[in-house]
């Protein structure tokens, strides 16, 4: 033996190996193991799927009651037909997991406050940010509720998370998910909490806003005083259209909250607070976009004489997406639509008596109560005259490479106290705020779903949404027998003008919830006279409801008016109108800004370069198609404009501040162009009026028109950039770039990353005609061709016929390609 | 003669220990250095039979998979690690990298008993 050979040689090998084991820093990020993420038996190359796959299988699954037939369509749509409902639940679960096993795994410890312990300690911040708003215990109080009072759904969550993990169980290592191999993470087992924790990430996506809101309202008040505050923010929309139409009447309300008593002095006009907070990462805001459309026209409406039902939600656009479609058949139901994966039953979509869609309640449900602690222990806090012990709820984060982080947080009547001397943000500026959410209370919306899934007219759908707590959405529905309705539901506040809208005293009970408002009083329309129903996350009533709804920059305006406008002129409807009705580009807001500006514009006080760049806008039909540059220039000159009136107000603040919403200059225009805001303050003794700063603002955003112009971006589809990014952000694994027009304000509300997440139209004929696709692909493996097969399609604004059919005769269809079956092994 | 069965038989283990992934990715290092020390060779013969064996079984592997897959997902990772997305750079690297572990684990074997000289 050649000694000394032998152990250099040993020794570069099992160094090399080592190296190849391990994550080795790749720019920012780690890369993955190497010689594992390479090795054609182990890594990546095992996710590369063969394009033309049989997913033809026969699946031995002893936790069955009976048999399960899955049928999947061309699109890979799974058409699952079960004995039993919880049969049908346990193969959803399972199908979820063979196509999105990642996501559902990868939302759910986000949700839970877990990514550093896969991402490492530079996830930290997010994943305190989370465990100290309510994120883990808000399910836990969910679990403990559903596993004590509903065994119906508890059955169901049981069977759904048997499923998964039954999926887990025969998952062989190689054949790992792509992201746990470049990651380099494992899968755990599915539990009943992670459902509920997924359903908890949709209230915090959907009304979490408020947890950003709410600081920087306040920041921005204390920072304005409350009467300019109170111009700028107004809550006023006079051009409101709302979903339940002007001039309905209400009944007096049972509740009648009372404002406490000097609360003009202590909450509303409250002294600044000049502590500057140390910076720390949160996680992005929910975006202020996250709405939906949703609207039902009535027989008297369309060609056919039977009702039609149009949803689609606006949410980020993900790949995987964030939605699954699935067909669930058993002797109980018969329901299609989109499903959650990482929760069962379906969440939009229609049976064979009716179909449902929701949008975005936009209600605030969720507020921060500012305490005082009697000292460093913060053991005590100030209430009510007396000091008051908070118990602590200790909660551990786990960090990769790293020590644990040990959370002790202060649990106070209020809530979960979230900011304090341990935690701080810019916005939370040094105060100890508790928050008080009703996402934090036991959630039945699980059953909701499963109740819409089976519904089979009104009342039912009406016995369903009942149980609906949060997030607050509005529920549209039709029915074969021609009905059409639309509920705003949830578990509202009912408050007095303004209350919560900043942070509340939390030394005072008099600030807190007066109550929960009764589901009846909560807004509806059954069969209006105008023959359609619909909703775009506008305010759901006029001021003669008689509870307030909220801040105006809760609710978009102009998407809503929008949509009204369009559909009232409508007759003989057809689905096919339906789509290109979810598709259009038209631009209200512009339509009514656009003559409010150029009344303003002064051609000849203009540079050449701005003139021409006003004529291309003053010429744009108004559409907001892929090709179009007037609306690039438009919106271009608009943020300018903006930025010139409200941009000196708030440039002082070392906090950042949010800029008023778009509707309160367009009318603050239309009323007056002489309001005092217009000028700019930082120069003195000069009185900029709003003529001044239009032309400031038209020549500022020429110049960027022309950098545009120079590289060919000009294009509204160039500008715009629409991606469906792929939740980790890898560029390689998502699509960008999609040629597709839409945007803020716009019925097709595509914006850059963020956009119709699942389109629907379902005419409910005797034989249901439904249509429907989102921005994604049926498998979420980036190494299958069902990865993103539907992005181009739904970028160009097409549409798929969604099957919808019995048993035998979706078994002979023509598009239907494979079959898994689920039986009992032989014993 | 022992040459080629050397690389054959490489290549042949390489495959039948890749196949359970619960053994962990580079068991054919440990296999080669067995074979080398089995089936002794010249140590360079050694090195280039082991880089070979491993070398050639991971590109055809590579290379099957991919064509299967129309470089859907190839194109993909050759843009996150970075390769400029090129499909064939990626099976390359693949390649390289098993046979570079092949060959050296077959080097370290080859040290262990001297060839008999016919």
């Amino acid at each position: 033996m050649r000694i000394v050979p032998f152990l250099v040689s040993a020794t570069v090998t099992a160094g090399l190996v080592f190296t190849l084991n391990i994550q080795l820093k790749l720019g920012a990020t780690k890369a993955p193991r190497l010689g594992y993420f390479l090795s054609p038996q182990h890594g990546f190359w095992k996710n590369a799927e063969k394009v033309n796959t049989n997913f033809d299988a026969t699946i031995l699954a002893n936790d069955l009651k009976g048999e399960v037939d899955v049928y999947m369509d061309d699109r890979l749509v799974p058409h699952i037909y079960a004995d039993n409902d919880e049969d049908a639940y346990y193969v959803q679960g399972y199908l979820h997991a063979k196509y999105r096993l990642w996501q559902m795994d990868f939302q759910t410890r986000v949700a839970a406050g877990r990514l550093s312990e896969v991402a490492g300690a530079d996830k930290l911040s997010i994943d305190r940010f989370f465990r100290r708003l309510g994120m883990v215990y808000g399910p836990e109080r969910t679990e403990e509720y559903i596993n004590a009072n509903n065994p119906v759904m508890k059955a169901t969550v049981d069977a759904y998370t048997a499923g998964v993990n039954a999926y887990l169980k025969q998952l062989a290592p190689e054949d790992l998910p792509f992201e746990y191999k470049l990651m380099n993470f494992e899968p755990e087992n599915w539990t009943p909490k992670k459902t509920y924790l997924f359903l908890m990430f949709m209230s915090y996506d959907l009304t979490g806003r408020s947890a950003s809101a709410d600081l920087q309202l306040t920041n921005t008040r204390d920072y304005l005083g409350y009467d300019l505050f109170d111009q700028l923010y107004t809550n006023q929309q006079d051009s409101l259209d709302p979903i339940i139409p002007i001039g309905t009447a209400y009944a007096d309300p049972s509740i009648v909250p009372i404002k406490p008593l000097q609360s003009d002095m202590a909450y509303l006009k409250k002294t600044p607070n000049v502590d500057i907070a140390k910076v720390v990462e949160t996680p992005e805001a929910p975006d202020p976009n996250n709405g939906s459309n949703n609207w039902a026209v009535s027989g008297s409406m369309t060609k056919s004489g039977r009702p039609i039902v149009c949803s689609d939600p606006h949410l980020g656009l993900n790949l995987p997406s964030l939605w699954y479609e699935v067909q669930i058949t058993t002797p109980s139901h018969s329901t299609y639509g989109a499903s959650f994966p990482g929760s069962p039953a379906v969440i939009i979509g229609f049976n064979d008596s009716l179909a449902w869609g929701v949008t975005n309640a936009g209600r605030d449900v969720l507020d921060y109560y500012e305490l005082k602690f009697k000292d460093t222990t913060q053991n005590e806090y100030w209430y009510n005259g007396a000091w008051k012990s908070v118990t602590k709820r200790v909660e551990v984060i786990k960090v990769k490479d790293s020590a644990d982080v040990i959370e002790n947080i202060a649990m106070s009547h209020w809530g979960p106290v979230m900011f304090d001397a341990y935690y701080q943000n810019p916005q939370s500026n040094g105060r100890n705020l508790a928050v008080k959410w009703t996402a934090h209370n036991p959630s039945t919306g699980v059953e909701t779903f499963y109740q819409l899934n089976r519904a089979k007219n009104i009342d039912d759908y009406s016995k369903a949404i009942q149980l609906w707590k949060c997030p607050g959405q509005n529920f549209v529905v039709a029915t074969k027998s021609g009905d059409i309705a639309i509920k705003q539901q949830g578990d509202f506040v009912a408050r007095w003008d303004r209350q919560g809208d900043f942070i509340m005293p939390g030394e005072d009970s008099s600030y807190d919830w007066q109550g929960i408002i009764p589901f009846e009083e909560n807004p509806m329309i059954l069969n209006p006279a105008r023959g359609f129903v619909s909703s775009a996350n506008q305010k759901s009533t006029d001021a003669s409801y008689p509870y307030y709804l909220g801040t105006a920059s809760s609710f978009p305006l102009y998407r809503g008016i929008s949509v009204n406008k369009q559909l009232s002129g409508m007759t003989q409807v057809t689905a096919q109108d339906m789509q290109a009705l979810q598709t259009n580009n038209y631009n209200v807001f512009a339509e009514q800004a656009r003559p409010a500006l150029m009344k303003l514009v002064d051609m000849n006080r203009l540079s050449k370069e701005a003139q021409r760049m006003v004529q291309t806008m003053s010429q744009w039909n108004l559409y907001n198609h892929p090709s179009e540059k007037g609306i690039t220039i438009f919106k271009l000159i608009w943020d300018s404009v903006e930025n010139a009136v409200w941009g000196d107000e708030l440039a002082g603040s070392i906090i950042p501040l949010t800029k008023p919403e778009s509707f309160v200059l367009l009318e603050q225009m239309n009323r007056d162009s002489n309001f005092s805001v217009a000028d700019d303050i930082r120069t003195k003794g000069k009185v900029e009026s709003l003529k001044e700063q239009v032309l400031l603002g038209i020549e500022k955003a020429t110049e960027k028109c022309l950098e545009l112009e120079k590289e060919n971006k000009l294009s509204w589809e160039a500008f715009k950039a629409t991606r469906v990014l792929h939740l980790t952000k890898i560029p390689a694994l998502s699509r960008l770039n999609l040629p597709i027009g839409g945007g803020v304000n716009i019925i097709n509300a595509t914006g850059e990353n963020h956009g119709p997440s699942w389109r629907m139209v379902v005419h409910l004929t005797d034989e249901i005609e439904a249509y429907g696709l989102y921005p994604g692909g049926q498998s979420g493996n980036p190494g299958s061709p069902y990865y993103d097969s539907f992005v181009d399609y739904w970028a160009a604004g097409k549409y798929y016929r969604l099957l919808f059919l019995p048993k035998e005769k979706l078994k002979q269809h023509e598009r239907t390609k494979w079959h898994i079956q689920f039986k009992k092994a032989v014993a | 003669m022992k040459f080629i069965l050397s690389i054959l038989l490489v290549a042949l283990v390489t495959f039948a220990v890749g196949i359970y992934g619960n053994l962990p990715w580079w068991s054919f290092t440990v296999t080669n250095l067995i074979i080398a020390i089995a089936l002794p060779i010249k140590p360079l013969q050694a090195f280039v039979a082991g880089a070979l064996g491993v070398g050639a079984l991971w590109a055809g592997l590579a290379f099957g998979i991919d064509m299967a897959n129309n470089h859907i997902l190839s194109s993909k990772v050759a843009q996150i690690l970075p390769l400029g997305g090129s499909y064939i750079a990626l099976i390359v690297i693949t390649a390289l990298v098993g046979a570079l572990l092949g060959g050296l684990a077959s080097l370290t074997g080859s040290f262990v008993r001297k060839p008999e000289i016919k």
